[in-house]
């Protein structure tokens, strides 16, 4: 097993070389001219519009924890939805009905507290 | 599954009802906000353990379904470790009543959290297939890093919850890709199937990575070396009564589902996977050791000694015996007592927020409050492994339990450690009573009392008359023995 992988070994070990011996060689051969533009980041020749290292509101956090949050039980729904209508049949349907009534209450739990928390306030 | 089914989970059902409840109370205001948080929390805490007492004797006239039976067992071993985890989490209500009332942190929500946590914890114990003691592992989780982060405008504390949940996210995927590569070889995520799967597989790459993996993942959330490195900071960092419970419950709900899974699931690749714990084992105990001895500052040393604790018991699980099962059910109770009696002590000697921590803190200890230095001497040699006191019952049973399973050198290892972890348990005996103390005021209160009371109590009975503990382990393990007996490594 080892040496049908000894091709892409070398092949590594070449990448890596190539690839250091041009950087080294850039580094060692090439000028150092140190301008301001040359140390913003390369947007294909257009001077850059502004800084990307901004403060973020933290309520686009909050909105996308609550979306992920409620986006569950949505994913959760429709398996449940599409082995009901064969499964529901005797005492077994009610029970599939009311294991899903459960996990949509303790969402609703969650709801309660996040709008009574002003989290949806904005 | 039918509605019968539901007497077997019906502890974790009432919890479930009670935290949830408890977390809308102070939202939606009313009367409910006046009501003592932590009164309704230790008598949701006593419904639980009534109604689990209730239901481990009328589950034996009820048929348990055949799905539930592949998920869920409700066995000695895990009632032992449920009501191990509900006096811890009693416990940790009474310890956490000074440090709610100091800061403007709402106690309803804390307790709700805490429920929640336990009832993850619940259902790690009672987990037999993979998929439940993953969903109970994340709900402890996610609750221990809400509440690691609990002082919100504190930094330390953030940076401590920020820790804990990018390190606990990453080791949660590496437990995932494990227990997806079992699937994918055994074809069931149950404990008992995949045993069934194993023995019948001489050896399979996928398989070793797989089981490879899900060590690594629960390494990380006991704390074992080469996974270890967020302890110190996260204990340092969060809450006090937090580090307490993440240093006790929390570590001992993760041996409950390291002992399950590796008695009952992996038993059959035990040639594979005992000499990589072991070294795991003897790094821990090692490193955790040495470097708490450097530590001045006492979260952070108990954080290494707990790091120290997690090697010690796995040894249990190397050796895959009764004898080493026995010895991880009796350690976590040792554990848990000594510990809390430490965090007790901690806790007490808080003058602002983060005192307390420093060694220099306990100087002269022994005068301003006798009693309780006596008590903290205890709970030290009891966490050393020293005779009169219960952790040496507990390490007795591991080390004899390795010795027993041909491991004799990892012992040895242990022994040698334990002495060395004398050393830094000593110096806050040091501390206490050679060196004399600022004059500082401290309050011992009530709940504080009480639970370095009933530590200090188990700790000495439990050293002085351990049968009934030996009695109870031996009880409580026999099922999950009775697998690991099968395999022709368990009984050397």
């Amino acid at each position: 097993m080892t040496h049908t992988l000894l091709p892409v070994l070398i092949m590594m070990l070449i990448a890596v070389v190539v690839g250091v011996v041009m950087l080294a060689l850039a580094w060692f051969v090439g000028g150092h001219a140190r301008t301001a533009s040359k140390q913003e980041p390369y947007e294909s020749g257009v001077p850059s519009l502004d800084e990307n290292r901004k403060r973020v509101n933290v309520r686009f956090y909050q909105i996308a924890m609550l979306f992920i949050l409620f986006d569950i039980e949505a994913a959760f729904l429709y398996p449940w939805a599409v082995i009901y209508r064969e499964a529901s049949t005797g005492a077994q349907g009610m029970f599939l009905f009311g294991e899903m009534l459960v996990f949509i209450v303790l969402l609703a739990v969650g709801y309660v507290y996040v709008w009574k928390k002003k989290a949806f306030d904005f | 599954m039918n509605w019968n089914d539901m007497i077997y989970i019906l502890p974790e059902v009432i919890l479930t009802i009670g935290a949830s409840a408890m977390l809308l109370v102070p939202v939606t205001g009313g009367r409910g906000a006046k009501l003592s948080a932590k009164w309704m929390m230790i008598i949701l805490l006593a419904i639980t353990a009534g109604a689990l007492i209730y239901c481990s004797h009328a589950v034996e006239n009820i048929d348990q379904s055949r799905q539930l039976q592949a998920m869920f067992a409700l066995d000695g071993f895990s009632i032992f470790f449920k009501l191990l985890f509900i006096g811890a989490i009693a416990m940790l209500v009474m310890l956490s009543e000074d440090f709610l009332a100091e800061g403007k942190y709402s106690p309803w929500e804390y307790y709700s959290l805490l429920g929640f946590a336990l009832c993850g914890m619940m259902f790690m114990a009672s987990g037999v297939h993979l998929i439940t003691i993953y969903i109970g592992l994340e709900l402890l989780s996610l609750s221990s890093y809400i509440l690691a982060g609990f002082y919100k405008s504190e930094l330390k504390s953030t940076e401590a919850a920020m820790k804990y949940f990018i390190l606990g996210a990453v080791s949660s995927a590496i437990l995932l890709y494990g227990i997806s590569l079992i699937y994918g070889v055994c074809g069931s995520l149950n404990l008992l199937d995949i045993a069934a799967a194993m023995s019948t597989i001489v050896t399979n790459d996928a398989l070793m990575f797989g089981i490879m993996l899900l060590g690594a993942g629960l390494c990380f959330k006991i704390a074992a070396v080469p996974f270890h490195v967020w302890t110190p900071d996260v204990y340092e960092g969060a809450p006090t009564p937090i580090a307490a419970f993440l240093s006790t419950g929390s570590k001992a709900a993760a041996f409950a589902i390291f002992a399950r899974i590796f008695y009952t699931g992996l038993h059959d690749f035990h040639l594979e996977w005992n000499y990589v714990l072991a070294t795991i084992s003897a790094l821990s105990m090692i490193i955790g050791n040495l470097a708490a001895i450097t530590q001045d500052n006492v979260k952070r040393m108990l954080g290494y000694s707990s790091i120290a604790h997690a090697g010690y018991v796995l040894l249990g699980v190397i050796s895959l015996n009764a004898l080493g099962l026995r010895g991880i059910l009796m350690y976590s109770v040792v554990y848990v007592f000594a510990n809390l009696g430490i965090w007790a002590t901690v806790l007490m000697l808080r003058r602002h927020q983060y005192a307390g921590e420093r060694v220099d803190d306990f100087e002269g200890l022994s005068r301003r409050s006798p009693l309780w230095a006596f008590a903290m001497v205890i709970f030290l040699l009891s966490l050393g492994g020293i005779p009169p006191t219960a952790g040496f019952i507990g390490k007795y049973f591991l080390f004899a339990a390795a010795v027993q399973a041909g491991f004799g050198w990892l012992a040895v290892i242990a022994v040698l450690m334990s002495a060395v972890s004398m050393f830094y348990y000593l110096r806050l005996v040091v501390a206490m009573y050679l060196r004399e103390g600022v004059e500082a005021e401290f309050a011992i209160t009530t709940p504080l009392r009480i639970v370095a009371g009933i530590c200090l109590v188990v700790t000495l009975a439990l050293g002085i008359v351990p049968s009934s503990l030996i009695d109870q382990a031996v009880l409580s393990s026999s099922h999950v023995a009775a697998h690991a007996a099968l395999t022709p490594h368990a009984g050397r």
